[in-house]
């Protein structure tokens, strides 16, 4: 198993990367040109290899290579613009859903590709759920917020089992204490904390394997955000887990693994310990230290 | 100066107003150091001068339009002989137009008296223009005046101008506030006379509409029954008809322009829609009569003649499907262009939330996206419904006018609208039952469009707080 990746060719001299005005000058065209650190694990849930992705002309992302391991929590981090939400979204392909969005190269889930022909969307979002940087409950009552997964998904067949996916959402999601009482009245009255883990609960209903979660504390308040962060820990003894997160306090405190991303590359990828502690890369270095984004 | 060149005067003069506020505004900043040390900017020193010489201009303006005529007037006729005063006030106002007619030249042959009166008419009414043109004048240049010596750099010109405008805006939209009443109290009185001589149960619970009443005792056919259910009946049967053409219409194509339809697509479709809505009542009218009418007809007529269906083989020429499908293509933009904006409004992140889940799009359209634009939704329909239920053209043209008390689309019925139309229409006498009458429909109309808007408001309002 070789442990770091290298790019054969990387587009330096043309698209966005070179008319982006950035003051590292022209030492970071060439810096940027391979990834370093663990981008591969022995056991990968997911595979991405070799992904492009483009908004019409503009490419967001630039050969992205990178696994996501069985039962970790991979961190995804670096400045705004750097395409780590692009990729996380490329990877259950809600990029689908914007008409001039088009990925490239491969992502595979348990070694199935899923930009094959054959592979079913609804079956792959089932199979790899999404929480948002804004909670977006239903406006339907929490019950129903719960159930929407199972129901058209036909997970369940009778009431009893559909209650029984309900609480034990809810309860993985740390909220069923606090909304047993009332799981008929609208989840939209819900505090925003409490609605992003109603949305995390929701994702969990459907039983996906991998998780994706795109900035999920971004909106809440600190004391949301450790509740948020006490379940992702909680979750990933089940789950596989790819997070992207502004925060690099949050990423060294849920992460496994932690992936650098910047201009649409990704820089480094390795053990959180490592990347926050001993970086090879100067441009995580730079990041992490504060020197920009 | 007649109307037209005093108003020019005055318009020059308030804009002469205007440069004579802006630049004593900036002659006093001068000493103190320059425009910035004014409370407020130049400009609105000189609006404060139009403001003072204009709006005290305008209304004079308008209570010598309101008052004049009534003034002249009054002294024109106490100016006459004593024979003339005691006269009935119809035969004064008669005397009076004869009066206006000769000082106008168009009536040579009258007695002294009214010749006199009609020369003391024309001196009057030069005094007034006179009068009017000094008067308005020196309120102009006092206003200018006023606001010359007024201004100071410390005085507030912005404040007291945003004043000015917000009760001006204030007015504005009293205007429409009180045009509203006026209507509802005009059409209030007519219906509370109609109601004194037709009692409102007969009115309202009646099943017999037949509005002609005998002029003559031994008049035939005119029994003069104001029961109004068989136009309610036809009123709401043609709405329906036309409801059931335009929801399921309206609402698939306002799901398919917002979710479906690529950007190319929705952009042509969207306002080739519009343009159903941009069509004259009176050609869907004639539409309604002359084609769609008489296909209903035919085809009802060979569905009845081949399976023996009396129902059918009886179907009128004018009938309420035909008015109330035309009726429903008509409102079809209502729907579909308001829920279009809706559902598009519905926020991105409930759709990819869905999608993520792994919920196909139709599911997320029917299970979160409708649901959450229900209440805009519900608004456009009842939006679409008060339209089709004061829509008179259509069903005049295709519909017929007997009021008849059915279910039966295939029927010629008549509404609401269309018997106030026919009530006022032609030589009628204006305290009849039966022209008041139409005052009494209209007044039920009323109530029931506007229970239907209050209806939508309290609907939209109640859910739209639950989604932001």
């Amino acid at each position: 198993m070789d442990t770091t990746f290298k790019h054969t060719s990387v587009e330096t001299s043309t698209g966005p990367v070179a008319s982006e005005p950035t003051t590292l000058g022209t030492d970071l065209e060439q810096e940027v040109g391979e990834t370093v650190g663990d981008a591969f694990v022995d056991d990968p849930r997911m595979k991405a290899r070799n992904v492009d992705v483009f908004y019409a002309d503009k490419q967001a992302i630039h050969n992205v290579s990178l696994d996501i391991g069985r039962n970790e929590v991979l961190s995804m981090i670096g400045p705004s613009g750097c395409g780590k939400s692009t990729f996380l979204r490329s990877i259950n392909r809600m990029n689908d859903t914007i008409d001039i969005c088009k990925v490239t190269g491969s992502i595979t889930l348990d070694g199935e590709d899923i930009y094959d022909r054959s592979m079913d969307v609804v079956s792959l979002r089932a199979r790899v759920g999404m929480v948002f940087q804004k909670p977006n409950p239903f406006p339907k009552s929490i019950y129903d917020n719960i159930a929407y997964g199972p129901r058209i998904h036909g997970l369940v067949e009778r009431r009893a089992e559909l209650d029984e996916v309900v609480e034990t959402s809810l309860r993985k999601a740390g909220l069923w204490e606090e909304v047993k009482d009332r799981l008929d009245q609208p989840a939209t009255g819900l505090s925003g904390g409490q609605q992003q883990r109603l949305c995390i609960a929701r994702t969990i209903a459907i039983s996906p394997e991998v998780i994706l979660m795109d900035e999920p504390c971004s909106a809440l308040d600190p004391i949301a955000t450790a509740r948020i962060e006490e379940l992702i820990a909680e979750l990933s003894e089940n789950y596989t887990i790819a997070i992207v997160t502004h925060s690099m306090q949050q990423a060294a405190r849920v992460s496994d693994r932690t992936a650098y991303f910047h201009l649409g590359k990704l820089i480094e990828v390795g053990a959180t310990d490592k990347i926050f502690t001993s970086p090879d890369h100067k441009l995580t270095e730079d990041y992490i230290t504060g020197r920009f984004g | 100066m007649q109307t037209p060149t005093l108003l020019t005067v005055l318009v020059i003069l308030v804009l002469a107003g205007y440069w004579i506020g802006r630049q004593r505004s900036i002659q006093l900043a001068q000493p103190a150091g320059g425009i910035r040390f004014l409370r407020s900017l130049p400009n609105y020193y000189g609006l404060m001068a139009v403001v003072w010489a204009g709006v005290p201009a305008v209304l004079v303006l308008l209570l010598w339009g309101a008052f004049d005529s009534v003034l002249v007037r009054g002294m024109v006729m106490a100016g006459l002989p004593e024979q003339f005063q005691q006269l009935t006030a119809e035969r004064q106002g008669l005397i009076f137009n004869q009066i206006g007619n000769i000082a106008r030249g168009a009536d040579p042959s009258a007695d002294p008296a009214l010749l006199a009166a009609a020369e003391h008419y024309k001196n009057l009414l030069q005094i007034s223009v006179v009068a009017r043109s000094i008067v308005l004048l020196s309120i102009v240049f006092a206003g200018i005046g006023i606001a010359y010596f007024y201004i100071k750099p410390e005085v507030r010109a912005r404040e007291h101008f945003e004043a000015v405008l917000r009760t001006s805006l204030l007015t504005c939209s009293l205007i429409a506030i009180f045009t509203t009443l006026g209507i509802v109290m005009s059409v209030l009185w007519e219906s509370i006379k109609f109601f004194r001589i037709i009692p409102p149960t007969e009115f309202l619970f009646g099943l017999q509409w037949s509005p002609q009443i005998a002029l003559r005792a031994d008049q035939q056919g005119a029994s003069g029954a104001f029961g109004a259910i068989p136009l309610f009946a036809g009123t709401l049967l043609i709405a329906a008809i036309a409801l059931i053409v335009a929801v399921p219409i309206g609402l698939m194509s306002a799901i398919y322009l917002a979710e479906y339809a690529k950007p190319k697509v929705r952009n042509t479709v969207k306002p080739l829609l519009e343009v159903l809505a941009g069509i004259p009542t009176v050609v869907y009218g004639f539409f309604a009569a002359l084609t769609a009418a008489p296909f209903i007809r035919d085809v009802a007529h060979w569905i009845g003649n081949t399976f023996g269906w009396e129902v059918f083989a009886n179907a009128s020429a004018q009938s309420a499907l035909a008015a109330g499908a035309v009726m429903g293509i008509m409102i079809i933009p209502f729907i579909s262009s308001l829920a279009d904006d809706v559902i598009t409004a519905v926020p991105r992140s409930l759709r990819d939330g869905s999608l993520a889940i792994g919920a196909t799009r139709s599911e997320t359209i029917r299970k979160v996206i409708f649901p959450a634009a229900l209440p805009g939704i519900v608004g456009s329909i009842i939006l679409a419904a008060s339209r089709a239920i004061g829509e008179t053209m259509i069903v005049v043209m295709a519909a017929g006018l007997s009021a008849k008390l059915t279910a039966n689309p295939l029927d010629s019925v008549t509404t609401v609208t269309v018997q106030i139309a026919t009530l006022l229409v032609g030589d009628q006498e204006f305290d009849s039952p039966k022209t008041m009458a139409a005052f009494a429909l209209g007044l039920t109309l009323f109530v029931v469009t506007l229970g239907l808007n209050f209806i939508a408001l309290k609907v939209v309002n109640k859910y739209r707080e639950q989604y932001d």
